[in-house]
């Protein structure tokens, strides 16, 4: 089966900032992305778990876009403007897709 | 002294209580007990909705009155004020950066709703009845110490906390406050006829969702101690203990100059003792990433929050009765 190139952005955040970060996402032009609940991990900070946070404070979600190679750098400018001074991770991943149209 | 000392076995031993120690033992023995997530939020919803509800229907049986006003001003002073206090006690007793003390010392000009709804069922259940527009007290102290805190970290700091335009917008405007003032608001509209339609909901069954919440509380609480024991230094552990009651004394004045009844003035030095842990965590991510939210959350949650509830409450239950002839 035919399949188009693309370019997976995964970015972990604490649950706060996700409201600014997909408003930055779709003022850079990305419109598709999926969220994310986060169960828990270990970091910097130490380990961390979803059970135990009283509020959104504590809570991390995933924001996933998968997207074409030209839109990679404006998504990321606007990830990081966000995620800068925040916990967070930004990965990039290349993947395929079967509708390159869709992205 | 003795009575103080009844007050106290009588509170440890009342259900709410002794529900909360049963979560902070199980978080501690690594019990799997946990209140789902959902749950938890419907417990907290109905809280908010019964106490909002029944402030305004009791407002409505009262009346308006200059009282009430004064007492909205004078929380929001106390709001503002307290995290100043709280920013030269933390200096003082703790070696915690500008940035963490300030964010410490916005959760202590805010609130804690739960602390407040307990201290209004032990008022209650003491056969005191509080006005019922202290649960609009409650939330007008929930934002102005974010503020303060801001403010605190531009003074000793420079610019480094930064208030964007929405951020004000979701802290007045957040699920809790919405709920408790539309509630509030309600309960003065309709009245006594309102609760009258509605008491087999809100009434009756309020004190069991309370121990069922207290419970998910304790299991929160205890987890949040488990994983940060690390952060309380004896300073901060003193200080989790000792800013509650240096609050609750300026609570205490502006409950006894605004001339509040004895369950009126237990509250509000219950609201200028506690200390946020829903609202202004959330806000100082935003505001303030750098400040560490182990060190803010662990204390409010873990060290102020249970302090009150324990051992806080008989005593403002107790100084409020003397201080008023009660």
């Amino acid at each position: 089966m035919q399949t188009h190139k693309a370019k997976r952005v995964e970015i972990t955040i604490e649950a706060v900032m996700e409201r600014r970060l997909t408003a930055a996402l779709v003022k850079a032009g990305v419109t598709g992305f999926t969220i994310l609940p986060v169960l828990g991990g270990s970091g910097r900070s130490g380990q961390w778990t979803r059970e135990g946070q009283v509020s959104r404070a504590g809570g991390m979600v995933s924001v996933v876009c998968i997207i074409k190679a030209e839109k990679l750098d404006p998504l990321l400018d606007a990830a990081f403007a966000v995620v800068d001074r925040h916990i967070g991770v930004v990965s990039v991943m290349d993947c395929e897709v079967l509708r390159a149209e869709r992205f | 002294m003795d009575g103080i000392f009844a007050l106290a076995v009588n509170n440890l031993l009342s259900p709410i209580i002794l529900f909360f120690a049963l979560g902070l033992l199980a978080a501690f023995a690594r019990s799997d007990l946990s209140v789902p997530e959902s749950v938890a939020k419907g417990l907290s919803l109905y809280l908010l909705f019964a106490i909002g509800f029944k402030g305004g229907a009791s407002v409505a049986a009262h009346g308006i009155d200059a009282t009430l006003l004064l007492s909205l001003l004078a929380g929001a002073i106390l709001s503002f004020v307290l995290p100043f206090v709280a920013f030269m006690m933390l200096r003082v007793m703790t070696g915690l950066s500008v940035t963490d003390a300030a964010a410490v010392a916005a959760h202590y000009g805010s609130i804690s709703i739960v602390t407040f709804v307990a201290a209004t069922s032990v008022a209650n259940s003491a056969g005191l009845s509080p006005e019922g527009y202290m649960v609009a007290v409650a939330a007008v102290m929930e934002a102005p110490a974010i503020l303060s805190a801001l403010w605190l970290i531009a003074r000793y700091q420079g610019p480094g906390g930064k208030l964007e335009a929405g951020l004000l917008q979701e802290i007045l405007l957040n699920g809790s406050i919405v709920l408790l003032v539309g509630s509030f608001v309600i309960g003065v509209v309709t009245g006594a006829d309102g609760l009258a339609m509605i008491a087999p909901f809100i009434v009756a069954p309020f004190q069991g969702v309370l121990c069922l919440f207290l419970l998910d509380m304790g299991l929160v609480a205890g987890r949040g101690l488990r994983e940060a024991r690390d952060v309380l230094r004896p300073g901060l552990f003193l200080f989790g203990m000792l800013m509650p009651l240096t609050g609750s004394m300026f609570g205490l004045a502006a409950g006894l100059l605004l001339g509040l009844s004895p369950g009126g003035v237990m509250l509000f030095m219950t609201l200028s003792a506690s200390a946020s842990y829903i609202a202004v965590p959330a806000a100082m991510r935003v505001a303030l990433p750098e400040a560490n939210p182990s060190i803010y959350l662990t204390l409010s949650l873990g060290v102020t929050f249970p302090f009150n509830l324990t051992l806080g409450i008989p005593i403002y239950l107790t100084i409020a009765k003397v201080l008023t002839g009660a």
